[in-house]
């Protein structure tokens, strides 16, 4: 598809010489003097497009040039001229002085493609203005005058004019507005346009009888104009019906929040008023003529939308259509949703048609996105028309992401969903927060996609009760994503290939004896246990989906979630939840299924949040000693989780002190040395065993310290480090050793011990150094009257001699 | 409100750095939103919104990239004539772009894959998803019909004023229609008269 040519093109465009394109500009100039246009000039005005459009740095036309462009785009009544000088003068700027002027008359009869390049070039706001000022004239006139495209592309210009700046528009535009809307959306002609060989806009009398309009399924249409309307051919007020339709939900969205925040004051005891009157008129519709514009426009968009979720019952007999009856159902059901937060008094009428319409759509899998706005709805006026949303709820956490874990849209709009309305679903819906490991599938199935959604997620999903749980979770994301995988390849080839080319793992998650493991993973509640006691197993029996893209692409996902779950959880943990974490921290370590990279990672990211917690809860350390004792006390641990064993290490020595808690015990502190001592022993008296690197010159110099620095609170044990330390000394003066190879690192090492051992020499010094006392840790400068004192006088000094 | 459509490329290019992508087709709708709050120039402004516009193509071709892969799909070639077997086995999503990465308001980007090209559609975050996606694949067919993009010829870029036609029947100034198959049989044969020429 794409091909060397495209690619030289582009280069020739981008590369091509200033003299070259000096004359290529007044061959076109000549072209387009003579009055008629053949190839030759539309090949060179595409070519002139490309060369502008490739290069992201501009090219300044010839002011000649830009000119004649610019008339032909306001004056030709060949589209192909005016698309092409409209195309050509948005990638070039004006030459200044000759900006576009934005107050001429001229543009109401301004064509889609001008409007194209005004839009594009305006400066300001202001600009913008005069341009909605001038299309609103033009919609008050006569609607014959002009040529038909010059109305219904009006819309679509109103509409990014609002999205950019809606204070654009005046209140009498927005008044004037909302009555042209209403007359077309509710008062457009219901018999057919005729002449559809003419396929234009306009019906002419001469064309044959036309007939009335039809709904999507063939049948007469008994009831006004909608976007689900058919004919042989349109009249224009029903291609205005369906450009109303289709900005109305936007329309809506912007001036209604605007209107009701005028007064501050007695908004509420006018609203009460206004309200009461507004449900008593709007029951009958033809009193609701008495209403105020966007009041009737809001009551007239209100019975499109009915009509239209009506009207999508039926059976379209294209499938095209089909699709756009799911479409407009969503759109119905968002504008009934934004109707009736500005009037609540709606919501009575509202709630019977969109609980109808949940009932006929809930047990269809295939209409799940049309169910997300419906639950917004239930979200937002469910508890005011005291209806119980349960089912909804159970439907959105519990069926979506159980079923419909790989639909990439879906997932895309309910995170979204989730995001929106985070405050009101942790207050009100508590199956959010226990869903936690349906909502997670989405996470497994497809990471790259929605994991900035789950950055944004996550936190509102750690809380005190569900805390462990999510974190093991987390762990198993992968093992998660290939269950899924798993579980989708079940069900596409439900029977087993006779030849044994089916994958192991495959077998397994058939095996009625394994089931459960799998099971606990695709669990859609939390609430029925951390994890389970065969983590092992179950690595192994998944142990070919490692290199599965899907799940690689998963793991790699993990660790930033990991990052942003101990952030959040060390804010609402107290000191037993966090004793907890240290637990599974540890345990975990070694229970991690094995992608390359994915172990060490985890490791990376738990050794930096153990130092973390225990720096925020020194106690912590006293308090988990025996469980931290007996993982540093492990010589294998030493090989296999480097990166933790050594913050282990770090954090035994470092908080193990009375300083810490009051309750570390002298017995404490040399049971801590002893083990830490054997395992420093075996380390640099043997070669690693086989199969493992040499441990790095790291782990060796923090045991030594932390050894040091229990120690230096225990002084009996000085003598014993000290020993070891000065045989250290020894044994490598040899020369080679067998528990490191590297001359760097070996003379790294001694040299930390020759530190040691002369800061050990005096007990009192290094226990200062090596435990030293809070207010040394944790300065407070500027309130020391010590220390502020040279402070203050240092800052005088330099602010008079400043002078 | 579509900010913007794209067409750009999804596979690997020579000359380029892996990851990288060339815009073959862009347009952005509506005023540039530097244009209103900023107080930058104008050559500066048209420089960031095409940076901007790169910005998304690269992360569109990553998603692609990321998402075949995990797929497992083998990219198919198909041949000119084949435009609906194309279509039918594209690939599609839509990626979340965070407000400020790269504009300045949250967006979400559709895109749908077609073997070495990717149709983007840029919109608002509360935008109906479903009628984009409808549109986008309608776009994209119209294209793959017109500008013979399955062939190895360059159209799409010497005939941009198709697009540009095509954008403004389907997708006027970035406003997504509902369209049922009468309204859209009226405009595609505008489009045809005009292919034709």
């Amino acid at each position: 598809m794409y091909s060397h040519g495209s690619e030289s093109l582009i280069k020739q465009a981008r590369e091509i010489q200033e003299p070259e394109l000096q004359k290529f500009y007044s061959r076109i100039a000549k072209l387009l003097q003579g009055r008629e246009y053949g190839h030759e000039t539309i090949d060179s005005l595409q070519r002139l497009y490309l060369i502008l459009s490739a290069t992201k740095y501009t090219r300044m036309l010839p002011s000649e040039l830009q000119k004649r462009l610019l008339s032909l785009l306001l004056s030709s009544s060949v589209e192909q001229l005016q698309v092409l000088c409209s195309a050509v003068l948005r990638e070039t700027l004006p030459p200044s002085g000759q900006e576009l002027n934005f107050n001429q008359d001229t543009s109401s009869l301004l064509s889609s493609h001008a409007a194209v390049l005004l839009l594009s070039q305006t400066g300001s706001r202001g600009d913008l203005s005069c341009l909605s000022a001038q299309l609103l004239r033009s919609l008050e006139g006569r609607p014959s005058e002009g040529p038909a495209h010059s109305l219904t592309h009006t819309l679509p210009i109103i509409n990014t004019i609002l999205t950019h700046s809606p204070e654009c528009l005046t209140e009498d535009h927005v008044t004037l507005l909302s009555k042209k809307l209403v007359d077309w959306l509710r008062y457009a002609s219901i018999q057919q346009g005729g002449g559809a060989s003419s396929g234009g806009f306009f019906t002419g009398p001469r064309s044959r009888q036309p007939g009335p309009i039809a709904e999507l399924d063939g049948t007469v249409s008994g009831d006004f104009f909608t976007v689900l309307c058919v004919g042989q051919g349109f009249t224009e007020d029903q291609w205005m019906n369906v450009y109303s339709f289709s900005m109305l939900r936007h329309w809506l969205l912007t001036y209604n929040s605007t209107s009701g925040g005028h007064t501050t004051g007695d908004t509420d005891d006018r609203s009460e008023v206004d309200g009461s009157v507004v449900s008593m008129v709007s029951a009958t519709s033809s009193s609701s003529r008495l209403l105020p514009p966007k009041e009737r426009l809001r009551e007239k968009a209100f019975q499109y939308c009915q009509r239209l979720i009506e009207q999508s019952d039926r059976k379209a007999q294209k499938r095209t259509d089909t699709e756009l009856q799911k479409a407009c159902l969503v759109e119905a059901v968002c504008i009934l949703d934004s109707v009736c937060v500005e009037d609540a008094s709606l919501v009575y009428r509202a709630f019977p048609c969109v609980k109808a319409l949940y009932g006929r759509l809930s047990s269809d899998l295939s209409f799940a996105r049309v169910l997300l706005p419906i639950a917004q709805f239930y979200l937002n006026h469910g508890e005011m028309a005291a209806v119980d949303c349960e089912c909804v709820w159970k439907l959105v956490f519990g069926r979506f992401p159980a079923e419909l874990f790989n639909d990439h849209f879906l997932a895309h709009e309910l995170l979204q969903f989730l995001r929106q309305n985070l405050g009101n679903l942790q207050l009100r819906v508590p199956q959010y927060i226990s869903s936690f490991p349906n909502l997670l599938k989405f996470l497994a199935w497809d990471s790259p996609a929605v994991v900035d959604d789950f950055v944004d997620l996550l936190p509102s999903l750690v809380t005190a009760g569900t805390a462990v749980e999510l974190l093991h979770s987390l762990l198993d994301l992968p093992c998660l994503s290939a269950t899924l995988v798993l579980q989708l390849r079940s069900m596409y080839f439900p029977i087993s290939e006779p030849g044994g080319r089916g994958l192991l793992s495959l077998e397994a998650f058939r095996s009625p004896s394994y089931r459960g493991l799998f099971l606990f993973l695709l669990r859609g509640e939390a609430g029925s246990g951390d994890t389970i006691a065969r983590l092992n197993k179950l690595h192994e029996l998944l142990a070919e989906a490692v290199d599965w893209a899907r799940v690689v692409q998963c793991a790699q996902t993990v660790p930033v979630l990991l990052h942003v779950y101990f952030n959040t959880v060390i804010t609402v943990a107290d000191e037993k939840l966090l004793a907890q974490l240290i637990l599974v921290l540890l345990e975990r370590s070694s229970l991690l299924f094995n992608i390359p990279k994915y172990i060490k990672e985890i490791h990376r990211v738990f050794s930096c949040h153990l130092l973390r917690l225990c720096k925020l809860r020194p106690s912590l350390v006293v308090d988990q000693s025996h469980e931290l004792l007996e993982f540093a006390g492990t010589t294998a641990n030493v090989f296999s989780k480097e990166d933790v064993f050594t913050h282990v290490v770090w954090v035994l020595g470092e908080y193990l002190s009375v300083s810490s808690d009051s309750r570390c015990s002298v017995e404490l502190i040399t049971s801590c040395f002893e083990s830490l001592e054997a395992v420093l022993f075996e380390v640099t008296s043997s070669a690693p065993p086989p199969g493992e690197a040499h441990a790095a010159p790291r782990v060796i110099t923090s045991l030594m310290s932390a050894l040091a620095k229990l120690a230096s609170r225990s002084h009996d044990l000085i003598p014993r480090v000290s020993l070891f330390l000065s045989k250290l000394r020894t044994v490598t003066r040899g020369g080679s050793v067998p528990w490191c190879s590297n001359e760097e690192d070996i003379a790294a090492v001694v040299t930390r011990g020759e530190e040691l051992w002369s800061l050990l020499k005096v007990p009192s010094v290094a226990q200062i150094v090596l435990t030293p006392p809070p207010h040394v840790t944790t300065p407070q400068w500027h309130r020391d009257t010590n220390a502020a004192m040279p402070l203050q006088l240092r800052a005088l000094t330099s602010l008079t001699q400043s002078h | 409100m579509v900010h913007c459509f794209l067409i750009h490329t999804i596979c690997p290019i020579n000359v380029l750095g892996a990851g990288e992508s060339r815009v073959l087709y862009s347009r952005v709708f509506g005023p540039d939103e530097n244009t209103l709050d900023g107080d930058l120039g104008p050559e500066e402004r048209r420089l960031l919104q095409k940076e901007k516009l790169l910005v998304v193509a690269r992360q569109v071709r990553s998603a692609v990239a990321l998402s075949r892969e995990a797929s497992g799909q083998v990219v198919v070639e198909t041949v000119p004539g084949e435009e609906g077997v194309a279509l039918m086995e594209a690939d599609s999503g839509v990626l979340r772009l965070r407000a400020g990465d790269p504009f300045s308001g949250e967006r979400s980007a559709l895109w749908l894959g077609i073997q070495s090209l990717g149709f983007t559609l840029v919109c608002e975050p509360h935008e109906n998803l479903l009628l984009a996606e409808g549109t986008l694949r309608n776009l994209a067919r119209h294209c793959l019909e017109h500008l013979h993009m399955l062939a190895s010829g360059s159209e799409v870029l010497l005939k941009s004023d198709r697009i540009d036609v095509l954008l403004s029947r389907l997708l006027p100034h970035g406003q997504l229609l509902f369209l049922n198959h009468r309204f859209v049989q009226s405009l595609e044969k505008e489009v045809t008269a005009y292919m034709a020429k």
